[in-house]
């Protein structure tokens, strides 16, 4: 207990070196641009390919769970858009990024620890938290809804297409289902859920490797402690954030 | 002129450094000897800022560098050069821009200026025309000789030189010491090299200090090492059966 809260005062005191002015704002914009394309456009494959595929079975579990006359046949459209913008594409997507780019911003800064690069840029009077951490946190924030707004649309569409092959529904319906009780701010919700995962997984993981000790079996496990601690974070503010925003 | 008066420093209740004072002079290559585990490295990273001192203060001319603030260390710490122990390239970066680097970061120069400096201090270590290199294409002794461009790169006051040899060839070892030495004496700058390597420290010992359980033991030159009348420099010195040897030697003379 008290050595969590030591290192809760110990990232807090990070985060507040990490958001001072950079050096060279010009080296700033630079590295913010290749941290998008590493954190952010490499993703796209992973969540591409885990969206259409949740999407389509969404909407299978859905149509094969609806025996009842009563419901109406858009009600699988609006099931798979609804699951879809609440939680799939910004909490489920957010678990796989945090594994993914959890694990390598960690890895990454882990291994400049240990290999006494951090140090490099220390003795030469860089601060190397800003210059390391808040492009990929400002890389992060700008491309992340990006990827969970793609996300969205592709878990739809795989929806579609699942169901059209199975000839569950047609196009026309499944629309009506998706349009169906649409509410513009559960986009809102997510976005600013998909924000605050965001910071937390690249905030934590930047963390772990920051302050990481030892050689390269210890930036091993400081990345797997990433990981579950930027997922546990996420699940924990995923509560917050619905209880503050949809219930309050 | 580097001044620490008195430091020490502990990790985990354990002290490694007791109230060490020094005097690392201009113009001459400082020694820090000693066997390992001793603090040689812990005085020098108590000396740079990456550690803090519980005790004392260390002056870079005057200037008490423990007392300052992160943003006054900045402008010190860019008059400082430093070699690490395993060079610390950016591995994202050719070795011309971890030259660069440094310059990018903090001068106003143009572009072409920025160019002409980098290629002069890798033409200095004997790199002209590697510009392109990633640092894993390099070898070790490569990677020392990048390090040494980019810690010079800024006309640094100071040079730090974290064991420089290790895990070196002797050949490339006196390549690198010489080219220490030549640096030190052409920008007249204060140079401190952690060593344990017996070859460096006659080869550029100007001035030495001797740390032994975390205290100043000794200090001297290369010269006046060889007849320290001391059981714990004895043992240092005289480690290897071929400087027992030339101890048998300069006793037979003697």
């Amino acid at each position: 207990m008290v050595k969590s809260l030591k290192q809760f005062g110990q990232y807090i005191l990070m985060l507040r070196v990490v958001f001072s002015r950079p050096d060279r704002w010009r080296f700033y914009w630079k590295q913010t641009i290749l941290e998008i394309e590493q954190i952010g456009i490499n993703s796209l494959p992973i969540v591409a390919l885990m969206s259409a595929f949740m999407g389509a079975v969404i909407a299978l579990q859905t149509a094969s769970s609806m025996e009842s006359p009563l419901l109406p046949d858009y009600t699988v459209g609006f099931i798979t858009q609804s699951s879809t913008i609440l939680e799939f594409s910004p909490t489920i997507i957010s678990l796989i990024l945090a594994g993914k780019v959890g694990s390598n911003v960690a890895s990454e800064i882990g291994t400049m620890r240990v290999t006494e690069q951090i140090d490099a840029y220390e003795i030469m009077g860089v601060n190397s938290l800003n210059f390391l951490v808040l492009p990929k946190i400002s890389a992060a924030l700008v491309f992340f809804p990006v990827l969970v707004i793609f996300s969205m649309a592709l878990s739809m569409f795989g929806g579609w297409l699942a169901l059209l092959v199975s000839d569950l529904t047609t196009t026309e319906i499944y629309i009506l289902g998706v349009r169906s009780f649409f509410n513009p701010f559960h986009i809102t919700y997510a976005l600013t859920k998909t924000l605050v995962f965001g910071f937390l997984i690249v905030s934590i993981a930047s963390f772990y490797g920051y302050y990481v000790k030892g050689g390269s079996l210890d930036v091993g496990r400081a990345s797997t402690q990433a990981v579950v601690s930027s997922s546990i974070a996420i699940l924990i503010a995923n509560f917050i954030l619905t209880q503050l925003m949809l219930l309050s | 002129m580097i001044t620490v008066n008195n430091i020490s420093k502990s990790f985990n209740g354990q002290k490694v450094l007791f109230g060490i004072d020094h005097v690392f002079e201009e113009g001459k290559v400082n020694l820090i000897i000693g066997q390992s585990g001793q603090g040689k490295s812990v005085l020098a990273k108590c000396m740079v800022g990456l550690y803090e001192p519980e005790e004392g203060e260390v002056q870079f001319d005057q200037r008490n560098f423990t007392k300052m603030d992160r943003f006054e260390r900045s402008n010190i710490r860019q008059e400082i050069g430093m070699l690490f122990q395993g060079s610390a390239l950016f591995d994202s970066m050719t070795i011309e821009q971890n030259v660069m680097f440094p310059l990018q970061m903090f001068t106003n120069m143009t572009k072409a200026e920025i160019q002409q400096r980098t290629d002069f201090c890798l033409d200095r270590v004997n790199l002209a025309g590697r510009n392109k290199l990633m640092p894993s294409e390099c070898s070790g002794g490569m990677q020392k000789r990048v390090g040494i461009a980019r810690a010079i790169a800024m006309n640094p006051r100071y040079l730090f030189c974290d064991e420089p040899n290790s895990g070196l060839d002797p050949k490339t070892s006196i390549v690198i010491d010489n080219l220490i030495r030549d640096l030190t004496q052409e920008y007249n700058i204060t140079t401190v090299v952690i060593t344990h390597d017996m070859n460096s420290v006659m080869e550029i010992g100007d001035h030495i200090l001797f740390i032994h359980q975390g205290k100043k033991w000794w200090q001297g030159d290369r010269h006046s090492i060889i007849h320290a009348n001391n059981p714990e420099i004895e043992s240092f010195v005289y480690a290897s059966a071929f400087m027992k040897d030339i101890r048998a030697q300069l006793q037979k003379k003697a």
